[in-house]
């Protein structure tokens, strides 16, 4: 089978707020390319401004306000922008850069994601899914949005 | 008849009392086919055309199509967050020596400017080599070829700290062949700028 070259666009909405935080380890998954707003990073306990040229971790919780946008692209150029009220988690990040295999898994625990997919997604995409609290998401082939929301926020 | 499902359902949808999550497959940038599935407890939603989507309300979930029009009234400011597209060029050697061809010597200020152009800007230098050797050899050539075009940028006053190198080896060729077969277009190395 050929490596297919295409990329997947979606839109995740998403209500609802989780916890949890976990350590952030070695190279960065990405950089934050744009911020509006109030935008932060959650990591390890910590609370950071997410400007622009910020890295992102695996672990770590990114978070936007009411006026807050944020737009991150990943090392294998997988692109994710979230809307105001947003909470998403960069659960996995993993990425050979030699075979393009890896993993990503991203948890849209409240408001709205944008993605396009990279190259983990073309090479193995059945190690790619983005979750909300009660579905997950996997990839077949592109640029999808998600929405999580309402409901119970802890 | 898939698509007489969906719009079925569409019209089916009149306003979302308390719609908890939405997903909607945005058309590929390049036309291609594109798919996701979304799976919960109950089962799962394949979505394989533009704008089509799910939703969930009280629990349950249930199949729609949207729009352009709805994408951007309830994602616009996700979408318009969006980082810029990563853009590639690719570099030729002249020979098999470490030194650009006129083309691709000249490519260097668009790239530099691509680079320079873009908030927090990071480079992926990649390098490629054609079915000649073995895989681990050209693994180790590719890399080479890749630290090759990093000095050459370096030179050219690329922050060092941007740069990140990679060698595909022969698993990514341009132009498909059989093993053991030079290509020159094979030999190559990839500036991918996000």
């Amino acid at each position: 089978m050929p490596v297919n070259i295409r990329t997947i666009c979606m839109a995740i909405v998403v209500a609802g707020i989780c916890g949890g935080a976990l350590a952030a380890e070695g190279e960065a998954a990405g950089m934050v390319k744009n911020s509006k707003g109030d935008v932060s990073i959650e990591r390890v306990g910590a609370r950071i401004p997410a400007v622009v040229g910020t890295p992102v971790f695996a672990a770590d919780k990114v978070r936007t306000g009411a006026d807050g946008a944020v737009g991150v692209t990943l090392r294998d150029n997988t692109l994710l922008s979230a809307g105001p009220n947003s909470l998403c988690v960069l659960d996995k990040f993993i990425f050979d850069s030699t075979t393009n295999a890896g993993v990503i898994s991203v948890n849209v625990r409240k408001g709205t994601l944008a993605v396009v997919t990279g190259k983990i997604a073309r090479q193995t995409p059945e190690s790619v899914d983005f979750r909300t609290p009660t579905s997950v998401i996997g990839v077949r082939g592109t640029e999808f949005v998600i929405e999580a929301g309402s409901g119970d926020e802890d | 008849m898939k698509t007489n499902w969906l719009l079925a359902v569409a019209a089916g949808w009149l306003l979302g009392g308390c719609v908890s999550e939405r997903v909607v497959l945005l058309p590929s940038p390049d036309g291609r086919t594109t798919a996701i599935v979304v799976r919960d407890a109950q089962g799962e939603v394949v979505l394989d055309q533009a704008y089509a989507g799910v939703q969930r309300r009280a629990g349950e979930i249930s199949r729609v199509q949207s729009s352009s029009a709805e994408v951007e009234e309830l994602f616009g400011a996700a979408l318009a967050a969006q980082p810029q597209k990563p853009r590639s060029f690719v570099l030729y050697f002249a020979g098999g020596a470490d030194v650009l061809t006129p083309e691709s010597e000249a490519e260097l200020a668009t790239i530099k400017g691509e680079i320079a152009g873009r908030p927090a800007s990071e480079v992926m230098v990649i390098g490629h080599t054609d079915s000649v050797g073995g895989l681990e050899a050209n693994d180790k050539l590719s890399r080479l070829r890749a630290e090759t075009v990093r000095d050459i940028l370096i030179a050219a006053g690329v922050p060092e700290n941007k740069i990140e190198i990679a060698g595909r080896g022969e698993r990514e060729p341009l132009v498909k062949t059989a093993n053991e077969v030079a290509e020159a277009q094979n030999r190559r190395v990839e500036i991918s700028v996000r």
